[in-house]
């Protein structure tokens, strides 16, 4: 689960990690009190949505005074904010963060993430801060550094000290980053982060070490033992199909096509659509209805299918293991009758109770399209939408 | 031969009083796999379809000799439950369970590896040698004794495989589901190292996803030492960066791990790359 930035500062605060000072506000009169308030001769105004690239899509902006703080909160305020990460459709800004400004005299990168080939939480930290991380790693490696961290130790000061004598870090610079480094990773292993980034990492002209920006990803498997954080959810990021799916323990996600799908496992389901691919056609979602599906989730995923206008034919897939077929087969008629379902259905089961399952939705007196192996399927569903 | 599971298994069931637990016990059994011991914390003295369950690991394998165990207990308890395991010395760990914290799973890697345990999974179907003894909740019918050996990180896909297979009239001498998450322990080169040596393997399917590296690991490890046939699958050519496409691991990050990389790194390195999981049994026909 993604979180905005000034929760992510919440939480990092938390943990005894400097951030600047600052205040969300909803409106542009907010924007000018919460300037004064901060009383720096410049704030920085910042939109808070859930993509990357905001400062190059202008949702971050530098205000010399409370008028000019209003003035551009009311700009960003309800702008549709497009960036390399939100597609072209943007993101609306709904909050904006207001901060002190400061004098930056060092902008440095320090992430925290899970390597999976090390199978370790791995410190990843550049002197080129406040650039595209990815850029830096293809452009100049030599540029960062990696730092693996041994779980049942943790950052010691001298792996602390280790990282921040790497990154040139001097004085009392140097000595502020120590506690900084071992507080983040604290905070990312205690919050069950799976990502952690902070770019940039900054050093002021007065030598103090915080965090200007923060991007965090929380571990899905782990929200259930944060309830505090798992209320940090931002529905509005959210695509709604995608979040009514959740509801019922639905693995979905929305594309471009107009076929939709509903598979069960998730590599079955990614080859569906790999295979509808194949063979000309697009696919509308993936949807993984899990190996412990019941009648009643299938309705509901077939419902959250067929409400969006742009599916016009519906390809299942179901390899029955512990999901039985008819069972499958038993909540698709229930779904298509209660649905009134115009569109074509094309089926494809297979595993235990195959037989059954066909018996069932021959007799249905729907017209379904029975397929025989995926291929075969997925020819059936391009056709029928031809 | 086959690798990892057969006739000498004996099986314990970790969460065997739960519905999951309790099911896939019956169809282990009714596979012919000799389950000898089922763990539930608070439930020792009782029995699920005849078999005693204990307390703890360390006391069923003292009582039963349990040399392989099976998990089927929440993701919030399953790291612990891998641990008890290893800690009794149990000697193959099969972790069914999805949705394990990831950091839980980095502290579990780490303790493995001081151990002789080995770790299938987590979120994994598990591992068969069809026709001997299954571990996990593939189901059992669509198997068929035979040399070809399977590795994947999906469940469901590896059914297709297998059905495709069999459809074909070529059998499998074991199916390992390595599974879907960032963190596993036993990864695509343990098991290659292991078909390699087994006499009845001839040839290898291999199974992957977008996400990760492990497939890249694995093709430059197959390119050196595996001189047996590779076929090869990657799912989720079509999947669209930073969505996680329902397992944990299948994620594109940062332009890494997608399927198109880590079919032409396979290719490179000799594989024979399906495009379309609809040919992974033909193909496997051809070059048996």
């Amino acid at each position: 689960m993604k979180i905005h930035e000034y929760q992510g500062k919440e939480l990092l605060s938390k943990y005894n990690v400097p951030v600047p000072n600052g205040k969300l506000i909803h409106s542009a009169d907010e924007a000018a009190e919460a300037a004064r308030e901060l009383g720096t001769s410049v704030v920085v105004v910042k939109a808070q949505i859930h993509a990357g690239g905001r400062g190059k899509g202008g949702g971050v902006k530098l205000a010399k005074s409370p008028e000019e703080a209003a003035q551009y909160a009311g700009q960003i305020l309800g702008m549709t904010l497009v960036t390399h990460q939100t597609g072209p459709e943007g993101r609306l800004v709904k909050k904006v963060l207001i901060e002190e400004g400061m004098e930056i005299a060092n902008e440095l990168y320090m992430g925290i993430l899970i390597d999976r080939e090390n199978s370790q939480v791995m410190i990843m930290a550049s002197e080129a801060g406040g650039m595209e991380i990815e850029e830096v790693a293809a452009a100049t490696p030599e540029r960062i550094i990696k730092q693996h961290v041994d779980p049942l130790i943790g950052v010691k000061p001298y792996l602390a000290r280790k990282i921040a004598f790497a990154l040139n870090l001097r004085g009392a610079a140097l000595k502020q980053a120590i506690p900084f480094i071992i507080n983040l990773y604290d905070c990312f292993v205690k919050e069950d982060l799976s990502l952690l980034e902070i770019n940039p990492l900054v050093v002021t002209k007065d030598d103090r070490v915080l965090a200007l920006d923060a991007k965090m990803d929380i571990d899905d498997n782990a929200l259930g033992r944060h309830a505090d954080t798992y209320a940090y959810r931002d529905l509005d990021e959210e695509d709604p199909n995608e979040v009514e799916a959740g509801k019922y323990r639905l693995n979905y996600i929305q594309l471009d096509g107009n076929i939709g799908c509903m598979v069960n496992g998730a590599g079955l389901a990614m080859a569906t659509m790999d295979i509808i691919k194949h063979t000309g056609g697009e696919p509308a979602n993936f949807l993984d209805v899990g190996g412990g599906a019941d009648e009643e989730m299938i309705e509901n995923a077939f419902r959250i299918l067929v409400v969006d206008p742009k599916v016009k034919a519906l390809f299942i897939n179901i390899f029955g293991g512990i999901l039985r077929c008819d069972l499958l087969a038993n909540g698709v008629v229930a779904a298509a009758k209660k649905l009134n379902l115009k569109i074509p259905v094309i089926i494809r089961m297979e595993g235990t109770n195959m037989e059954e399952g066909h018996r069932i939705l021959n007799e249905s007196g729907l017209n379904f399209i029975v397929g025989n192996g995926m291929k075969d399927s997925a020819k059936k569903v391009v056709q029928a939408i031809q | 031969m086959s690798i990892l599971v057969d006739e000498k298994t004996r099986l314990l069931v970790q969460g065997i009083t739960g519905r999951e637990g309790q099911f896939h016990t019956g169809q282990a059994i009714e596979y012919g796999t000799n389950v000898v011991a089922g763990v539930t914390p608070g439930k020792g003295g009782q029995s699920v379809l005849d078999v005693p369950v204990f307390d703890t690991v360390k006391k069923a394998v003292d009582k039963t000799k349990a040399n392989a165990t099976v998990i089927f207990v929440p993701p919030a308890f399953a790291a612990d439950a891998i641990l008890e395991a290893a800690d009794a010395g149990i000697a193959l760990i099969v972790c069914i369970s999805e949705g394990i914290p990831v950091i839980d799973m980095v502290e579990v890697y780490h303790y493995l590896e001081g151990s002789d345990s080995r770790l299938v999974g987590p979120n994994c179907p598990g591992v068969i040698s069809p026709g001997k003894a299954k571990i996990g909740i593939m189901p059992g019918h669509i198997h068929k004794k035979g040399n070809v050996g399977i590795i994947s990180r999906s469940g469901t896909l590896t059914y297709e495989a297998v059905s495709q297979l069999t459809a074909l009239g070529i059998g499998q001498s074991t199916c390992v589901g390595v599974g879907g998450d960032p963190i596993i322990g036993t990864r695509y080169i343990d098991v290659l190292k292991m078909f390699q040596k087994d006499r009845t393997t001839k040839a290898i399917v291999m199974i992957g996803e977008i996400g990760g590296t492990a497939e890249d690991e694995a093709a430059y490890f197959i390119k050196k030492n595996i001189s047996k046939p590779v076929i090869g699958f990657i799912a989720g050519q079509t999947a669209p960066p930073g969505r996680r496409m329902g397992h944990a691991g299948a994620i594109i990050s940062g332009g890494q791990g997608t399927a198109e990389e880590k079919m032409k790194i396979m290719k490179k390195c000799g594989i024979k790359v399906c495009k379309s999981p609809a040919d992974i049994g033909k193909t496997v026909a051809k070059y048996l």
